[in-house]
């Protein structure tokens, strides 16, 4: 299988504050990927990078087979349309209602009618187990269930890719499961290539067919989960067995 | 102490030239993208009721007291010169000319501007600009357009508006208090009101608008720092509008001075 997304010595600097390092990272077609790394190392970033609103200073991009830099807007735009991305904080536009927030992506670029819109828009919240709300707005929805919605907004666009920014964080575990569920599922029946952030070695375990662990702006680690879970590398196995001591906490100590 | 004192006042200049290329960075993105469709006609329409109807309480309130106030203190001194006549041509051409179109920019930039602001800061704050990104849609073109549109399209009304309510404060004051007849007051009201008098009011008015929604959205684009950026940047897009506002009127009066003596 061809790579998706391939990821070549991106480097980002972010007010004065070298977040991305020099990250190499390959993603095939139809996989799943699990980034790991403690709070603040530049996952959020990294993924925002994949979607152009991030530029690198140094590196390249290939997604698809296209650099993301040699692109025009345009063609930028329609690459755009193939990637779903799922924002940590959700980012629904609260003018709106929960409807027209799942229903964006298709109001906005694709010529349908209103009727199929609505029925997009229930199949998409119907899947993250939301059905039936689309008339609220989003202020009136709690914290988990405005991430399944977010989550329903960048699935209703039927994209290639999909990059999850910890999905499951802030969601009862009954919901993380279901929402891993409909990772996996995704992933099984129609191929998506997936990039899932997250902090849950539980659902990293289960969702990923490969493991990556960002530290210091770099990829220091990337394998199967077995490969992970049974690291020999000290900083990979201190972060995914959450120990409070090890390589991780003592660099910290020591700058 | 003196190298400080360059080091902050060239820090600062450096930060004004800085403000004044991203606005006008924005204002070139902006007509570009108000000539390229697809044109989303709900959109402008939505803004231009925000901007518009829902101002004209305020705008009415606000006008009908000026035009009272004016009339009152014009009268003031024309009676002492007897000539109580020309109140209503002063008021005329001073509402029309100048006050018209000043207040009502000034009060749509502290209404309507402010709250711009405050919109598109906090969807800033909250990644939803990113959001719009990533589904293909240009922030400028989804958020700036209609609101610079709508705005450079609703306040030649407004002004025109708060003419109309404005002149009608002073006929009343001079009307019901003064004693001036009815029929003179008109009269008088429209012989002294050319129309270039209106023309030159109103056009100034379509670059208020552009400026306010363009200072406005510029302000909301580039907040740091949550909720509290939200507010600073509020208060700044608000000062800068006036600002603005002010010296472009100037520089226009100037301009109108020469161009139709
Ligand atoms: N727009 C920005 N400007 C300046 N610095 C930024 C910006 N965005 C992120 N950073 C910095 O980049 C670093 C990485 O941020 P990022 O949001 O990617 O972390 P993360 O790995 O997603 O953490 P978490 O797991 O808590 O979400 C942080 O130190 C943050 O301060
Ligand atoms: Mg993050």
């Amino acid at each position: 299988m061809k790579d998706m997304i391939e990821i070549i010595g991106l480097e980002k600097n972010l007010s004065g504050n070298m977040v991305l390092r020099g990250v190499n990272l390959n993603i095939k077609k139809g996989s799943t990927c699990v980034i790991i790394g403690r709070s603040g190392c530049g996952k959020s970033v990294l993924l925002k990078h994949l979607v152009g609103i991030l530029r690198a200073d140094k590196g390249r991009i290939i997604i698809d087979g296209k650099e993301l830099s040699l692109l025009t807007e345009k063609e930028l735009d329609i690459l755009r349309l193939q990637i779903g991305l799922v924002f940590q904080g959700g980012a629904l536009f609260d003018s709106m209602t929960v409807g027209e927030n799942v229903g964006f992506g298709l109001i906005e670029h694709e010529h349908v009618s209103g009727k199929e819109v609505l029925e997009r828009v229930e199949e998409s919240l119907g899947m993250v187990g939301l059905s039936g709300i689309s008339n609220l707005m989003p202020s009136d929805l709690s914290g988990g269930m405005k991430k399944r919605v977010a989550l329903a907004r960048a699935l209703c666009i039927k994209p290639q890719i999909i990059l999850y920014d910890e999905p499951t964080t802030g969601v009862d575990p009954i919901t993380a499961d279901s929402i891993n569920e409909l990772i996996k599922n995704l992933h099984d029946r129609i191929n998506v290539t997936s990039i899932v952030v997250t902090h849950d070695m539980r659902s990293a375990y289960r969702i990923g067919d490969n493991i990556a662990m960002l530290y210091q702006g770099k990829i220091i680690a990337q394998g199967t989960p077995q490969e992970i879970e049974n690291s020999k590398d000290l900083i990979v196995h201190q972060f995914v067995n959450g120990l409070a001591h090890g390589p991780i906490t003592e660099n910290i100590r020591l700058l | 102490m003196f190298d400080n004192l360059f080091i902050i006042v060239g820090r600062h200049i450096i930060s004004f030239f800085y403000f004044l290329g991203g606005l006008a960075n924005l204002t070139f993105k902006t007509i570009y993208f108000s000539f390229t469709p697809p044109y989303k006609k709900d959109r402008i329409l939505e803004q231009a009721k925000k901007a518009g109807l829902d101002s004209l309480p305020l705008v009415s309130l606000i006008a009908l007291f000026i035009g009272f106030i004016f009339a009152l203190q014009t009268a003031y001194f024309m009676q002492r010169i007897g000539s109580e006549l020309y109140i209503a041509s002063l008021v005329a051409l001073s509402i029309v000319r100048e006050l018209g179109p000043v207040i009502t920019a000034l009060v749509v930039a502290g209404r309507v501007g402010a709250a711009i602001t405050a919109e598109i800061g906090s969807m800033q704050v909250t990644e939803q600009i990113d959001a719009l990104e990533t589904f293909a849609t240009n922030p400028v073109k989804y958020l700036v357009v209609p609101r610079f549109l709508a705005l450079s399209l609703m306040l030649p009304i407004l002004t025109l508006y708060a003419d109309a309510i404005g002149i009608l404060g002073s006929y009343l004051i001079c009307v019901f208090r003064l004693g001036i007849s009815s029929s003179i007051y008109l009269r008088v009201t429209f012989e002294a009101l050319w129309y270039k008098d209106i023309f030159t009011g109103l056009s100034k008015t379509i670059f208020f608008g552009m400026i306010i929604a363009i200072i406005s959205c510029y302000e909301g684009f580039n907040v740091k720092g949550g909720a509290e950026g939200v507010g600073r940047a509020t208060t700044r897009s608000v000062v800068f509008s006036f600002i603005m506002i002010i010296v472009a009127d100037c520089v226009f009066t100037a301009l109108f001075y020469f161009i139709f003596p």
